[in-house]
């Protein structure tokens, strides 16, 4: 178990060590470009060279990516081209918004995702291709749609929840729960869609094997064999699913952030992107990885445990 | 050319394109909308410049923010007072040029990886699968954020970076594909008759994967129209061209000015994604892969010829009668095909019968229908089943499950996958004896060991906290027929318990059910296709022939004078089995 995990947390570090090389490289390419960016538009071209220099952007890519990861490592992303406040810091504050949408996403994701699935599987019929249907228009509406319609049905007409922006959960946690309401729904619309046809298809594959029959034989109810044999057994690939999805919602946490005014990492990054704020950004991308690499890893400790098999 | 060779021509693949599919294609309802929306889409995409009754960046000031259907501009104008319709037709050339460059990027790189980590494996096969779970490894939006940084708002490059990004699945499915053809006898007979690599993937892998690459298409080509328009929603796609997502985001900020302009670019996008999935779904669910239907809780058919009410069948005492019990599957809306016909038997009880006759003989459907598991298709189409001196057919699931485990009890054909992969053993023996007989944790505990050893099984505790995948096929055996004595059943029905497993372990695990239904006294059903067990253990034996029984008795009668020619040739190829010549020559045993 415990070489299980080291080499799950060693992939994770080279992935890590990738991604952000590979985004350095990207954006660094053009340390002129950067330069200017700070200098802005009208700046003299001898002075954006210099500037250039003194910053070491026109150093071999590797030597600056090095000592960048070097810093990264004693906890410096740099400043923002902007405001000039340190990256570690502008994200710290930001973090917490964007990992409680798509935390909460999840947890109602899992929740909704395991009852349709397993309803839908053991109901059969026109209860099954209903849900089925359903899923399919969850699935394929884009997310930032759904968020566009809860704004316009919800805040503009019911006046029932606050449309946009962000309370936080110190200031008021009954606020908090209300203005993250549209955001998780939004958010998790499409996501329960597609997990819980996950979770059907996994359901009755299992209930297709051997072992229920053989279970049922011993007179152990059907309602047991599906809420324990079942989705035990069907869990692994299910938490594969999820783990998957979780890449995928924090690209809509992005989206959704920016119709709901929250001020997580989406709305950060996008504002840093039109601002070309690359310091923001590479802190960003390196934070999002970090996130990913973490949250695979507990969903292959998960995995692990629901399935015995795959602990060697 | 070699590849002329009739060997070495490629079959038809009848999984993917099936005869009369294209025709229930057309039938579908879903997919006559969704074939109406993306025609009038790809219409627009060429003629929208055209038709578009205004330029879409002139500016009316008189008509910023109007209402739809109240002056020249039919849905109504934008915050900029330019007609809305006409920008929603020019940006229609936008968005499925850009879904076209993300499909065609996609296939290209994901089918080329595909097709040679398939085809080479090893170190193609590592490397594809490496970059693949990388690029899956981080959010898509923010890879085309940054690229947003490095070189602006772009359409084009924007939809080949999603391309790249939507490639790994491309891959997977390519990969798979081809790896489960590259063994085919016909790409061995390609390979030894000298075709090139590049042709016989051309020529004969390609033609297989073709159909699943197509099918992906339309899904693919939704996935990139939603992230072509969230970009642009969210301002990062480019300002000068009309676009979807624009259209969507400069509506979204008037959005207390003129709510309704919003519901033109959402229907578009809306409509086109659902009309892409809709499609790839019909076409899906139509070729192949029919995804299995739900409602494992349904139960099989019992027709209204079988009496359910008679509590007795009044010419026996047996502890255990079936009589005319038939059964049948269906094969269409009106054939089906009877695979259990009028058989009746009877078992007294502490009395051992072998169910003889060879696979699919009906002895298996049968015993099931003794345990009340038959599959949901199954059909009942008459007969009666008491079990002592209660019907069994079309009892309730509850009161089945009072029976089942405690009454009658099942041993089954395949120890391993019999056995669920996800709990221990003990934990398999606790849910079953917690059930039905009361017991504690620590109680079923105890019970489970003693019965463990008594299967004999070495080290019972250290058994006890193994998972399936931890046990030989003789271990899994005992540990199944330890469980299904656990909560004292009467009768006991093992289904092939033996078939399964080693020659040398058939004969203790024989032995070892013979000595507990002699001292539980446990009536026997033993299922075999092996008249060499039946002679061993049991008192009596019916013999099951397509379906039905074609001779019953006891079992020295039977093995002495066989009447009916099936019994006699199940009893000769047993006789066949049994070593009754003399050792072998023991040179003729080194030569072997």
């Amino acid at each position: 178990m415990l070489v299980f995990l080291a080499r799950r947390v060693v992939a994770g570090v080279v992935l890590i060590i990738a991604v952000s090389a590979v985004t350095f490289t990207l954006i660094y390419s053009d340390g002129e470009r950067i330069a200017r960016l700070i200098l802005g538009p009208d700046a003299d071209q001898a002075a954006v060279v210099q500037r250039a220099q003194e910053l070491g952007l026109n150093e071999p890519l590797v030597v600056q990516f090095f000592v960048w990861f070097g810093k990264v490592l004693n906890g410096d992303l740099g400043r923002s081209l902007s405001d000039h406040r340190p990256v570690l810091e502008t994200l710290t504050s930001r973090v917490p918004v964007t990992l409680a949408l798509v935390g909460l996403t999840l947890l109602v994701t899992l929740i909704f995702a395991v009852v349709i699935g397993l309803y839908s599987a053991y109901k059969g019929g026109w209860v099954d291709s209903g849900l089925r249907t359903f899923g399919v228009f969850g699935f394929a509406t884009p997310h930032f749609l759904i968020a566009i319609g809860l704004v316009v049905l919800f805040a503009l007409n019911l006046k029932l929840l606050p449309a946009t922006g962000y309370i936080p959960p110190t200031k008021s946690l009954g606020g908090w729960t209300l203005s993250l309401v549209l955001p998780v729904t939004a958010l998790a619309v499409g996501t329960i869609a597609s997990a819980s046809q996950q979770v059907r298809g996994a359901v009755l594959d299992v209930m297709k094997q051997d072992y229920i029959r053989t279970l049922r034989s011993r007179g152990i109810p059907l309602r047991a064999v599906y809420l324990r044999h079942a989705l035990k057994n069907a869990s692994a690939p299910g938490l594969t699913t999820l783990g998957m999805q979780f890449v995928g919602l924090l690209g809509g946490a992005v989206v959704i952030e920016q119709v709901f005014a929250l001020p997580g990492i989406g709305s950060l990054v996008i504002a840093s992107a039109l601002k070309s704020d690359i310091p923001v950004i590479m802190g960003t991308v390196l934070f999002l990885v970090v996130v990913v690499v973490v949250v695979n890893i507990v969903v292959d400790l998960a995995i692990a445990w629901a399935n015995p098999r795959s602990r060697n | 050319m070699s590849g002329e060779l009739g060997l070495a021509t490629t079959p038809d693949i009848p999984t993917f394109i099936r005869q009369g599919a294209l025709r229930r294609l057309v039938k579908m309802p879903t997919v006559w909308v969704a074939a109406i929306i993306l025609t009038t889409v790809v219409f627009y995409s060429f003629f929208g410049a055209i038709l578009a009754p205004f330029n879409p960046n002139v500016t009316k000031l008189d008509l910023v923010n109007i209402a739809p259907f109240q002056s020249e501009y039919l849905l109504g104008g934008d915050r900029a007072g330019r007609d809305i319709l006409s920008r929603l037709m020019f940006a229609t050339a936008n968005t499925i040029g850009g879904a076209l460059i993300a499909v065609s990027v996609a296939v290209a790189i994901g089918v080329t990886i595909g097709l040679m980590a398939g085809y080479y494996g090893r170190t193609f096969d590592a490397v594809g699968a490496w970059l693949s779970n990388l690029i899956q490894a981080v959010p898509g939006m923010i890879v085309l954020i940054a690229v947003f940084v490095v070189v602006g708002p772009s359409t084009v490059v924007s939809m080949i970076v999603v391309g790249i990004l939507i490639a790994p699945a491309y891959f997977r499915l390519v990969r798979n594909v081809v790896i489960s053809v590259r063994n085919e006898l016909y790409v061995d007979a390609a390979k030894v008759s000298g075709l090139s690599d590049i042709r016989i993937m051309s020529r004969h892998i390609f033609v297989v994967v073709r159909a699943p690459i197509i099918i992906e298409m339309a899904y693919i080509a939704g996935i990139a129209l939603v992230i072509q328009a969230a970009l642009e929603f969210i301002g990062l796609g480019s300002p000068e061209t009309p676009t979807w997502g624009g259209m969507l985001q400069d509506s979204f900020n008037a959005l207390y000015i003129s709510p309704l302009a919003i519901l033109w670019p959402s229907l578009s996008i809306v409509l086109t994604v659902l009309a892409f999935v809709f499609l790839s779904n019909a076409v899906r669910d139509t070729l192949g892969d029919p995804r299995s239907s739900g409602g494992a809780a349904r139960k099989a058919t019992i027709t209204s010829a079988v009496f359910k009410g008679s509590s007795a069948i009044g010419d026996t005492t047996a502890f255990l009668a079936v009589r005319d019990l038939s059964i049948a599957y269906p094969l269409s809306k009106d054939s089906s095909r009877t695979v259990v016909n009028k058989v009746s038997l009877e078992v007294n009880r502490g009395e051992v019968l072998g169910l003889v006759g060879e696979s699919g003989s009906g002895k298996t459907q049968t015993a099931f229908a003794i345990l009340g598991l038959l599959p949901p298709e199954a059909i009942v189409a008459s007969g009666r089943i008491v079990f002592d001196g209660q019907p069994l057919l079309g009892l309730a699931e509850k009161k089945l499950n009072q029976l089942r485990g405690s009454e009658i009890a099942y041993v089954p054909q395949e120890p391993m996958s019999n056995l669920d992969p996800a709990f221990t053993v003990g934990q398999q023996f606790g849910f079953a004896m917690r059930k039905k007989l009361g017991l504690s944790k620590a109680e079923s505990r105890v019970r489970a060991l003693a019965l463990l050893a008594r299967v004999n099984i070495n080290e019972p505790e250290r058994v006890f906290d193994y998972y399936p995948h931890q046990l030989s096929g003789g271990m899994a055996q005992r540990v199944l027929i330890a469980i299904a004595v656990s909560c004292d059943p009467k009768l006991l029905i093992a289904d092939e318990p033996t078939t399964a497993l080693d020659v040398t372990v058939q004969a203790e695990v024989l032995d070892l059910l013979r000595d507990l239904q002699q001292e539980r006294s446990m009536a026997l059903i033993l299922v075999t296709h092996n008249f060499g067990v039946v002679a061993d253990i049991c008192d009596r034996v019916a013999v099951m022939k397509d379906g039905e029984i074609v001779e019953t008795g006891d079992t020295r009668t039977i093995m002495k004078k066989p009447e009916h020619p099936y019994t006699r040739l199940l009893l000769d190829s047993v006789l066949d089995n049994v070593p009754m010549r003399a050792p072998l020559d023991p040179a003729e045993e080194v030569s072997v």
